[in-house]
């Protein structure tokens, strides 16, 4: 049975809809703890400009994100508010790991440095590069974007199973393009 | 460069001081137990009106350290533009000397940092807690033996996995 519908009218499932509204408007809440922040500044400055991805509403309240980026190193004594901004966040939320410190601590193998966020929270994307370049940033809420089109759902089913393990998603590595 | 009227007046006050001094910085070394008389002597005659800082050493298994913590004082007199470091030396299971808030209220967070990371006790201080790390820590990480990588602290919080958040 053929349905005729008019040309602007497009059919599609509704949890893509939703996720497609959310991965263009992406609202960060910057943690920048250290010197990685400075290049996550830079990402939202005018030359990189990350409002070409729909992400550069920069909120500094959890209330009001939806995207944690962690751009620096974690000392034991942020883990508690990092934690606690996490949590106050609503759903759907991602988070980034910016760098190597927030990713692994770094080269601050020491007593007061957490040895990597996702020992104690969630993190959807890591950043490698100490630090990252802007592109470098870019590219993971480009990826970021992906990961929500590809397994986001209306009704969060996704984040609701317990045993889920978010696994680390290989990045591609873009080379930056000289003279630009 | 400070004048010697001020070290040779010191020194008459108090036979116990031991001077040193290193491309032109002077030390005054005291027994702890004199520490706070030769502060006060300082603020209260030669016009030392500002504590720049108050820091330690730890000593350990260094065998010419007359004691194991040594304690730095760093003085200024804003007037004459001199400069003077007065050390101590503690040690014991409790290291104790006495506080330097009542001659000067910016000892009071600089004392809490040397408690904090030291673990030396400052007699008579109006509210000796932790300075920069979290209330709960138990160990004193600026001293010699406590390992570079701590005792496990930085890995003692829960996890928070994502359908608990
Ligand atoms: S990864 Fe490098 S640039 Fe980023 S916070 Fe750590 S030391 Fe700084």
């Amino acid at each position: 049975m053929a349905v005729s519908l008019p040309d602007n009218v497009l059919v599609t499932k509704l949890d893509e809809l939703a996720s497609w509204c959310r991965k263009n408007s992406l609202w960060p809440m910057p943690f920048a703890t250290a010197c990685c922040g400075i290049e996550l500044m830079a990402t939202g400055a005018s030359r990189h400009d990350l409002a070409r991805f729909g992400a550069e509403v920069f909120r500094f309240s959890p209330r009001q994100s939806d995207l944690l980026i962690v751009a620096g190193r974690v000392a034991t004594k942020m883990m508690p508010v990092l934690q606690r901004i996490w949590m106050q966040m609503l759903e759907p939320k991602w988070c980034i790991s910016m760098g190597a410190c927030a990713s692994t601590g770094g080269v601050f193998d020491t007593y007061c440095v957490i040895q990597g966020i996702d020992r104690f929270m969630p993190v959807d994307m890591y950043v490698p590069g100490c630090p990252p370049r802007p592109e470098q940033l870019i590219q993971s809420i480009i990826d970021l974007q992906e990961k929500i089109q590809r397994e986001g759902t209306l009704s969060g089913r996704e984040i609701d199973q317990p045993e889920r393990q978010v696994l680390p998603r290989a990045l591609r590595i873009t080379k930056p393009e000289r003279g630009t | 460069m400070i004048e010697t009227p001020v070290i040779d007046g010191m020194k008459a006050l108090f036979p116990g001081l031991a001077v040193s001094e290193f491309r032109g910085q002077v030390r005054l070394v005291a027994p702890p137990d004199q520490v706070h008389d030769v502060l006060e002597s300082l603020k209260e005659r030669f016009g030392f009106d500002f504590l720049a800082d108050v820091t330690c050493v730890d000593y350990l298994d260094r065998p010419d350290a007359p004691d194991r913590f040594g304690l730095v004082y760093v003085l200024a007199n804003t007037k004459a533009n001199w400069r003077l470091v007065v050390r101590t030396h503690v040690g014991g299971a409790e290291p104790t000397v006495p506080s330097a808030v009542d001659l000067w209220e910016g000892a009071n967070w600089l004392e809490r940092e040397v408690w904090d990371l030291f673990g030396v006790r400052f007699e008579g201080h109006p509210d000796l807690r932790r300075l920069v790390l979290p209330d709960a820590f138990e160990s004193h990480p600026l001293r010699k033996d406590y390992p570079l990588r701590g005792r496990g602290e930085r890995h003692n919080h829960p996890f928070i996995p994502r359908s608990q958040s």
